[in-house]
């Protein structure tokens, strides 16, 4: 008698065959150790996973990149409005060059290729932890593979208020460049820190993110994927989110055949914050996926999940997003949206939000919607002299208008806002 | 100013005839008020000239001075000197109202062949004219009529047609949902922008708002035609005795 062949084992053996763990010191190496037990362990996402019901990740997990092109199209970088300290990856690689030193107030930067050797206790008990956490109730097993294999990254450690955002650049030049880069941010009581990343980072992008916010900490987070088309991206994030601390964080996503951005929140004080939000927009074959897992565990925490895709040419846009409120967890604010626009009867939006509640005294509601653009407003747009696609461009930009709403500080948000009308200029 | 030769429409769902030979002629500097009951036309009249989908013209003309307004697109029309107040003006959430006023008042200006207005003259005659209408900085500021009362809607309508200066203007029962108060601030921006050059059509069932502006000449529609006109006791008689008669007389 012979087994039929498990496809999980397959895919995720011819993976791993061709990786090998980064030089590490101890502590880091034991991390990774740990992650690739429980990547062999979970078995790489396949199709028929449930989790992965919309999206094939078959060539996020294939030995080799797809080749991607990258894009030069003399674009300014985002968020130059803000003077940002800015660091720079260059197809996963720490480019020290064009980067800013590793010097800021109110905290303390270390890149993760060279945090092996340094005895870095803070950073210890916490990379690889918040993403373990986030392996349960679903698995993840493309953020345990990053916690393996990441070849570089930012461990941040701010211990007051840093005025001075960071920006975390990403530049795509290689056709087959396959990056996994890892962060790690420790915001301490009382402390906050505005974390800024952009650009497509390479042909294929694993990144992980992980946040932990002590009590009353803030962290503010905003990102843009770059306009690469044929990149294919999945990125974690997981953030602990402590009593009276704030976490926002919002990305903005032009083009590309896959993208699928996991957000994993747990509210584990009372009294704290969390806002996810995203807004992305793409053509044909654009295939774009927000997956949001929010817990609350501590009273009164308030939790929003608002995420818009415009739609075109056959695009696809995917959303799972859940709230859990565990038990205990009274005087839960939860509010999901997610919609989309659809500016063809071929693009599709494939929404699954969901709700488990074990706590009785809990406000949560959610939304999910598709949709074509308003003939109405269209017109009344038109009928004080609005040229038919400009009047399109600004409905479109009004239907993004409450995801970026969610970014806090206003420079950032027009900055994206400025981007996203020369996005849809470009394509009248 | 405004030339409308036996108008027949229907609507291109079901084929509905709802226009049926329909003429009126307006002239520049004079106010034509339209009256007639539910279903006669007037609002597919009004939209039909402001180039709304949904509608066939099968029949006949509408030129505004020498321009054939059906073969041009709204915006066209619009910049053409063609502009409808909506009898229910539609909220856009997250476009600002100043925003979308100067996008329209450029795009006019763009397609005339005239030179944009800079930000601070913008701002400068939106100041001057909302402070007529009452329309303080923070409706301004807001969406398009989102949160707005059924007043301040119908006062941005207002609002928009004397920064965008259109010579045919066409108010679709720009008095219903409106208080005492409220129309009379409707009716004096009008009046406010009654003048030689340019011409009215005020869409309404009742003669109340005919008080505030004085038209020089009514008409009733009926079944889709203009079935009788008149000066304006003719509103007055309708006023007084509703439709039957007229209906009756036009048989």
């Amino acid at each position: 008698m012979t087994a039929r062949p498990n496809p999980k084992l397959q895919a995720t053996a011819s993976r791993l065959e061709g990786l090998t763990l980064p030089e590490s010191g101890a502590w880091l190496r034991h991390a990774r150790e740990g992650a690739l037990a429980r990547v062999e362990a979970m078995g790489l996402p396949i199709r028929r996973d449930e989790y992965w019901r919309f999206t094939d990740p078959a060539t996020l997990t294939a030995p080799e990149p797809t080749p991607a092109a990258p894009l030069s199209d003399g674009e300014g970088e985002p968020f130059a409005g803000v003077t940002p300290l800015r660091l720079v990856f260059v197809d996963g690689r720490f480019d020290a060059a064009t980067s800013d030193a590793l010097d800021l107030d109110g905290l303390r930067i270390e890149r993760l290729a060279e945090a092996g050797a340094l005895d870095l206790h803070w950073a210890q008990g916490l990379y690889g932890a918040l993403e373990t956490d986030g392996q349960s109730p679903v698995a993840r097993p493309l953020a345990a593979l990053n916690t393996a294999f990441a070849t570089d990254g930012v461990l941040i450690h701010a211990t007051a208020p840093v005025e001075r955002p960071i920006h975390l650049i990403y530049r795509h030049e290689g056709e087959t460049s396959d990056a996994m880069l890892h962060h790690v941010l420790k915001v301490d009581e009382g402390a906050s820190l505005t974390l800024l990343e952009s650009g497509p980072a390479a042909a294929r992008f694993n990144s992980v993110l992980e946040a932990d916010l002590a009590k009353g900490a803030r962290v503010s987070h905003v990102r843009t994927q770059g306009r690469d088309h044929h990149r294919r991206t999945a990125t974690h994030i997981f953030a602990r989110v402590a009593e009276a601390s704030d976490f926002r964080s919002f990305t903005l996503t032009f083009n590309g055949v896959l993208t699928r951005n996991e957000i994993v929140v747990r509210f584990t004080g009372d009294d704290a914050k969390a806002h996810v939000a995203g807004a992305a927009v793409g053509d044909g074959d654009f295939h774009h996926d927000d997956t949001v897992f929010v817990t609350h565990g501590g009273e009164a925490c308030e939790s929003r999940q608002v995420f818009k895709k415009v739609l075109r040419n056959g695009a696809t846009g995917v959303f799972q997003g859940k709230i859990l409120v565990k038990p205990g967890a009274q005087k839960t604010d939860g509010y999901q949206l997610s919609q989309a626009l659809l500016l063809d009867e071929r693009s599709q939006f494939l929404a699954k939000p969901e709700l488990e509640i074990y706590a009785d005294d809990v406000k949560c509601s959610h939304g999910s919607t598709a949709g074509a653009i308003d003939e109405t407003a269209l017109f009344y747009l038109r009928s004080r002299g609005v040229p038919a696609p400009e009047a399109m461009d600004l409905l479109t930009l009004s239907f993004l208008r409450e995801a970026l709403e969610e970014i806090a500080d206003e420079r950032l948000a027009e900055d994206l806002s400025a981007r996203l009308e020369a996005w849809l200029a470009r394509r009248r | 100013m405004l030339d409308i030769r036996n108008l027949h429409v229907e609507l291109e769902e079901d084929g509905k005839q709802i226009l049926k030979g329909l003429d009126l002629s307006v002239g520049a500097g004079q106010v034509h008020a339209i009256m007639g009951p539910n279903g006669s036309g007037k609002s597919t009249l009004s939209y039909v000239l402001a180039g709304r989908d949904g509608y066939s013209v099968t029949e006949g003309s509408a030129h505004l001075g020498d321009v054939d307004l059906l073969a041009l697109e709204p915006e066209e029309r619009a910049s053409a000197g063609l502009f409808l107040a909506f009898q229910y003006p539609v909220e856009i959430p997250g476009v600002g109202n100043m925003t979308f006023l100067r996008t329209a008042l450029n795009a006019q200006r763009k397609a005339r062949g005239e030179e944009e207005v800079s930000s601070a003259d913008f701002l400068k005659l939106v100041r001057q004219k909302a402070q007529s209408l009452r329309i303080d900085a923070e409706m301004l500021k807001r969406p398009i009529n989102v949160g707005f009362s059924g007043g301040e809607k119908k006062r941005n309508e207002i609002l928009q047609m004397a920064v965008l200066e259109p010579r045919m203007c066409i108010l679709d029962e720009t008095d219903s949902g409106l208080d005492v108060d409220a129309m009379r601030l409707v009716s004096e921006g009008v009046n406010a922008l009654r003048d030689a050059g340019r011409a009215f059509l005020v869409i309404t069932h009742y003669q109340r708002l005919l008080d505030h502006i004085t038209p020089d000449v009514v008409h009733i529609m009926a079944n889709g035609r203009i079935i009788k006109t008149g000066g304006p006791e003719l509103a007055l008689e309708v006023e007084r005795n509703g439709y039957a008669d007229l209906l009756a007389e036009a048989q």
